[in-house]
């Protein structure tokens, strides 16, 4: 098998799960039942974590299987189990919905354009109109690669190159080079977290008094 | 809510849980201290973690999961790992370095950075896993959301919900 059919298959694998996630998709938002569509909802998140495999994105894909896939369906499956497992009668089309929903997507796809195409390293794409050009690859991340990842053999030059010892390139972007936002990014889970437990905690006998007992 | 008992007397699933619960927890461990070698990381191995305890709690029953692991220390750690990875950047600067500076964490900078990279990603997994359980247990508990006068009557008074 030589290269170009490698390439061929891969292809056709990558077209097969994209078609799955559209149908699965519209299955989710047709189906009336909850649990039902809790379920294909799971199967989405595990079919979104193949294409980040195939995509060789492999942390993206280990977060989409442990959370899309593993609490968030468990998560649906409880707040089913305290609400109803189907959904409410409701009309056939939402005229506005349907309006925000095309026009939401339609700037995403349009904001696309502008996107370098994938897997280009120097992420070059240039508007023919402005005649900018978009050159995201090649701004910080080859210094992020050169010090993550030196090349066989070379010397370390600079005093926070990593050398081998962080193979793992997104980790030493997300922990290091941009720890302060990961920072705020476990403050949000936090506080997501408090107010879960602000708003939903039952409260305990022996707690402090309740606001009826206020004057 | 789902009826307590029906599932426990199911062996099987009572046997695999308790041996699979061991291992789904060292993998979430391996996935937190191994993030800057292997994909994962803080997130990932929390949620894994929150898995295991999850996973506990829908064989054996959440009062089982309540008795395992306290609701108040869950809600300390929540905020423990935030202050976990806050203090490892604090402590980069005692040592006379900027905020969250990993390199002066050691006397060798080049793994000083790996070192400083899997503490504050322990303090993420940490919050992730204390959020995700808390999270689970808020969703669980019976009436949480629908206050106790109403708790019994919203499967018959919608009638059309469950047709």
């Amino acid at each position: 098998m030589d290269s170009l059919q490698v390439f061929e298959v891969l292809t056709a694998i990558d077209v097969l799960l994209l078609l799955l996630v559209v149908i699965v998709a519209a299955a989710v938002v047709s189906v009336p039942s909850l649990f039902s569509a809790t379920m294909l909802a799971g199967i989405y998140s595990l079919l979104m974590a193949l294409l980040w495999v195939s995509m060789a994105a492999m942390d993206v894909a280990f977060t989409e299987a442990a959370v899309g896939a593993g609490i968030s369906t468990v998560l649906l499956l409880g707040t089913i189990a305290i609400t109803g497992r189907n959904e409410k009668k409701h009309p056939d089309l939402h005229w506005p919905g349907l309006l925000a929903v095309t026009l939401t997507g339609a700037a995403l796809i349009y904001g696309t354009v502008d996107m370098p195409s994938y897997g280009d390293p120097r992420g070059f794409h240039k508007d023919t109109r402005s005649g900018y050009a978009n050159k995201v690859n090649l701004y910080t991340a080859p210094e992020y690669i050169a010090q993550t990842v030196p090349k066989v053999g070379e010397e370390i030059h600079t005093e926070n190159q990593f050398h081998e010892h962080v193979p793992n390139l997104v980790t030493a972007v997300l922990a290091s080079y941009r720890s302060f936002d990961t920072m705020f990014e476990a403050a949000v889970i936090f506080t997501a977290g408090a107010v879960m437990i602000l708003l939903l905690r039952r409260r305990e006998e022996g707690d402090s008094p309740s606001e009826e007992a206020m004057p | 809510m789902k009826q307590p008992g029906s599932i426990e007397e199911h062996v099987v699933i009572r046997v695999t849980s308790k041996m699979l619960i061991p291992y789904i927890m060292i993998f979430g461990f391996y996935v937190i201290a191994h993030g800057e070698i292997g994909p994962g990381g803080g997130f990932q191995g929390g949620v894994i973690l929150a898995a295991a305890y999850i996973l506990y709690c829908l064989v054996f029953g959440v009062e089982a999961g309540s008795r395992a692991l306290p609701r108040r220390a869950v809600e300390a750690t929540m905020a423990l790992g935030v202050l976990f990875y806050a203090g490892i950047g604090v402590l980069g600067m005692f040592r006379g370095a900027a905020f969250l500076d990993y390199r002066v964490l050691l006397s060798d900078p080049a793994s000083a950075e790996p070192l400083g990279m899997t503490l504050v990603e322990t303090g993420i997994g940490f919050t992730v896993a204390a959020v995700m359980i808390t999270v689970f247990n808020m969703i669980t508990e019976p009436t949480a959301v629908s206050g106790p006068e109403n708790a019994p009557e919203t499967g018959e008074s919608k009638g059309s919900a469950t047709s």
